[in-house]
């Protein structure tokens, strides 16, 4: 035995297969993409038990999407296929182990059937087996081994039942199946064996397959010459795909049929009240699954803003604390300026805004895992239709509430190419996590603290109105698009609508960490580099101005300490106004000027366009730079002290801060999305035109909401 | 006696039939590998609240389908 084996998951969706991969790996576990194309891949590590001397044996676990057959009809079903199905596959398995339904037991059997075929050892966990109580059936699972010929553990992903048995089986040596579950032979005579002879396999349904999906496998397009034999073995025998995958599937089903006869026992056929159908009635009813669904995004948005504002303070109090004893300890200078204005500045940026991420992602993961998205998807579907989408997209608009990276990589699961298209053209117009901070911030500046008829927070409000006003606008671009882009092969939306479960706490709790890693990973080292070129180009200026500028501040400093404040403030300000950034704001402040924006911001549009949070990172750096570093006050202080230069009245206005916020609704302004856009449609044409598209929107909003208000 | 074959999108909330035949391959391949295959009993359970898509209750569990996709699935009334 070897100490250290390949093991692939395979199952059809909502049959518990994440349960099962997180009790195996728990917090073992990474997610990363398949090679060439961008559907992920979550790999995990299981200690399965000890060789004899000693050493542990592990399981290298690869979670394959949920499929319900081999046969794929989207890229993410493509990905079983190419793993069982190719030898050249790096995740190529030693052991299949199929995850069923054991209350759905016939579809199950349909994929695992076809895995049988293949000839590689298989192990068959049999999950939801306390569903089958309430149902009154019941499972001899020692038959069903025998018929299957091979091994059958019954487990409960969701309690951790039966999970060692599964490890004890997969440490044990497994044979190959024992018998073929179907005669291909009596389907297709003896083609099977003619392309058994050009690909060396046991199996003549994995030679099927082959001919099947050739064109997805690499082990033949790495090798033309057999790719060719292929072709001319099915141009010569005239071999029609859909009419043996149809001869096939009856097949399976019939000796399925069969096989169940002895293995399953419904004692009681008349069914006890169905609770999932209950609960339907409501949920989908055409008022109260409306008003449902309204009040669940109500409720998160209101927690979001209320219930995470307390850890938020807690980190902003501790960055600010931290900041502080860094000034005391360090003697002032460059290191310092880098360290507290620079990487600290920036690292406070990103890590305030991890309670709002992992607040979002809980209650996205709690309507996934409770079976509640897919009812979403059936009462929208009509609605969604109408502009361009599909039942399926409220999935990836929704999670684009979140981040638009994940929610247009999620949008594989629209099959339609015209429908995906739209979906990713338009997911970056909803609000994502990225825009809250810049929200946020500018709420609680332009809007006061106070609460509507005794109980609506008023911030909260209209910060539910921005989400709705990036709805909006996603829905009209895609009513627009609905007429632009060309409609490709017909797809279907055929879906299955789960029963009711409980949320599983501990899947709901992997989910926030890998979105917050995410985050903070992928987003904060984007800005935390975008901080510290913000500091340099902020520090240092071009020419003689800035050096004569900074002369005069060295001489400010050594003059002692009787200086008013608001002259070195003054130094400090033009400064900033000479450096790289300024000039570079300045730059563009005409064309900014008609929405309401001055230079300053002119320097966060810039390096937002990194991300849209950098803004308050730029924010941050800017006014701790503009402003005397002995009082630590927080940016938002700041910014609502700062005084327009020509009135003297505050510079952030509700006009202002309005336009502020439209523009950051609206505007592309994140690398991250135009940069997975172009990886999921193949070029650079999408991306592009989603950043013009998204722009002129935003400069339109921003110009009339500013003209009409200031 | 035979029925008069009709399409599953024709049908209300509450009515059952059985799956005749597919009036579309692709559509087909699909449905059979999910364990609708001719001869399987389909309950309509209910169409969404704006009348489309419908969900069916077929081989042990529910389906969500759209009304035009269901216009390519003959059935048979069953009593």
């Amino acid at each position: 035995m070897k100490n250290s084996i390949q093991v692939s998951l395979v199952g059809n969706p909502n049959s518990g297969k994440s349960t099962l991969f997180n009790a195996l790996t728990g917090l073992n576990q990474k997610v990363a993409n398949f090679p060439g194309v961008t559907v992920e891949k979550k790999t995990g590590v299981c200690v399965l038990g000890q060789s004899p001397s000693g050493e542990k044996i592990k399981a290298h676990i690869t979670d394959l999407p949920g499929t319900y057959s081999l046969y794929p009809k989207s890229i993410d079903e493509q990905i079983p296929l190419q793993v069982l199905c190719d030898p050249d596959s790096e995740e190529h398995p030693d052991i299949t182990v199929v995850i069923a339904d054991a209350s759905n037991l016939k579809r199950s059997l349909f994929l695992c059937s076809q895995i049988i075929d293949l000839k590689a050892p298989v192990v068959l966990a049999l999950n939801m087996m306390d569903l089958l109580k309430a149902r009154n059936i019941e499972i001899d699972v020692d038959a069903l081994k025998e018929a299957l010929g091979i091994q059958v553990v019954p487990i409960n992903a969701r309690l951790g039942v039966g999970i060692a048995e599964l490890k004890k089986a997969l440490l044990s040596p497994l044979p190959v199946p024992v018998h073929d579950f179907i005669d291909i032979h009596s389907i297709v005579g003896n083609f099977a064996t003619e392309i058994k002879k050009i690909i060396s396999t046991n199996s003549a349904y994995a030679a099927m397959q082959a001919v099947c999906n050739y064109q997805l496998i690499s082990y033949f397009t790495s090798r033309p010459e057999k790719k060719m034999q292929l072709e001319a073995l099915i141009r010569e025998h005239g071999f029609a795909i859909p009419a043996y995958q149809s001869k096939e599937t009856l097949r399976r089903y019939e000796v399925i049929t069969e096989l169940m006869k002895n293995c399953v026992k419904q004692t009681d056929v008349v069914s006890k009240k169905n609770v999932t159908a209950t609960i339907d009635r409501f949920l989908t009813h055409r008022v109260w699954g409306y008003a449902f669904f309204l009040l669940i995004l109500f409720l998160i948005f209101q927690s979001i803003f209320s219930l995470a504002q307390y850890p938020m303070e807690w980190f902003d109090q501790g960055f600010a604390f931290f900041s502080h004893w860094i000034e005391s300890k360090l003697p002032s200078g460059i290191l310092r300026d880098l360290l507290v204005n620079g990487i600290l500045a920036g690292l406070a940026g990103i890590i305030i805004f991890v309670p709002q991420i992992a607040l979002l992602f809980f209650f996205i993961a709690i309507l996934e895992d409770t079976g509640y998205m897919a009812r979403v998807s059936f009462i929208m579907d009509r609605l969604m239709r109408k502009f361009g989408l599909n039942g399926r997209s409220i999935i990836p608009l929704v999670s684009g509430v979140a981040c638009a990276v994940p929610a247009i990589l999620s949008t594989r699961t629209i099959q339609s190419r015209k429908d995906r298209l739209i979906t990713i053209l338009v997911t970056p117009l909803m609000s994502c996590s990225a825009r809250l901070p810049v929200y946020t911030l500018l709420i609680s500046m332009i809007i006061p603290t106070q609460n509507l008829w005794g109980f609506v927070n008023l911030q909260g409000l209209v910060l539910m109105g921005m989400y709705l006003i990036g709805f909006l606008a996603a829905l009209g671009a895609a009513f627009v698009f609905k007429f632009l882009v060309k409609a490709g092969k017909r797809a279907y939306y055929v879906m299955e609508i789960p029963v009711y479960r409980m949320p599983r706490w501990s899947n709901i709790f992997l989910s926030i960490i890998e979105k917050v890693k995410i985050f903070l990973f992928d987003a904060g080292k984007v800005i935390i580099a975008i901080s510290i070129i913000l500091w340099v180009l902020s520090s240092y200026g071009p020419g003689e101005r800035f050096a004569k500028l900074q002369e005069q501040e060295t001489e400010l400093k050594k003059s002692g300490e009787n200086i008013p404040e608001e002259i070195e403030n003054q130094v400090q300000s033009q400064k900033l106004e000479a450096s790289y950034a300024g000039l570079m704001g300045k730059w563009m402040e005409p064309a900014i000027r008609p929405l309401g924006f001055d230079w300053k911001i002119g320097i966060a549009l810039i390096t937002s366009f990194a991300a849209r949070e950098v803004f308050v990172g730029t924010m941050s750096t800017i006014y701790s730079v503009g402003k005397d570093n002995d009082n630590l006050l927080t940016v938002r202080d700041k910014m609502m002290a700062e005084k327009d230069p020509e009135t003297g009245l505050p510079r952030y206005t509700f006009a202002v801060g309005l336009s502020l916020m439209l523009f950051y609704a609206f505007a592309l302004q994140c690398m991250s999305t135009l940069a997975v856009a172009k990886r999921e449609t193949g070029s650079w044409g999408v991306p592009l035109f989603q950043f013009a598209y998204m722009g002129a929107l935003a400069y339109i909003a921003s110009l009339v909401v500013y003209q009409a208000l200031k | 006696m035979t029925l008069q074959a009709v399409k599953l999108s024709s049908l209300k909330k509450g009515d059952s039939c059985i799956i005749e035949s597919f009036t579309n391959e692709e559509l087909q391949l699909k449905l059979m590998e999910m364990g609708c295959l001719p001869g399987e009993l389909v309950v309509v359970e209910r169409l969404a609240p704006l009348g489309d898509p419908m969900a069916i209750r077929v081989s042990g569990y529910t389906l969500s389908i759209r009304l035009d996709e269901a216009s390519l699935i003959m059935v048979t009334a069953s009593r």
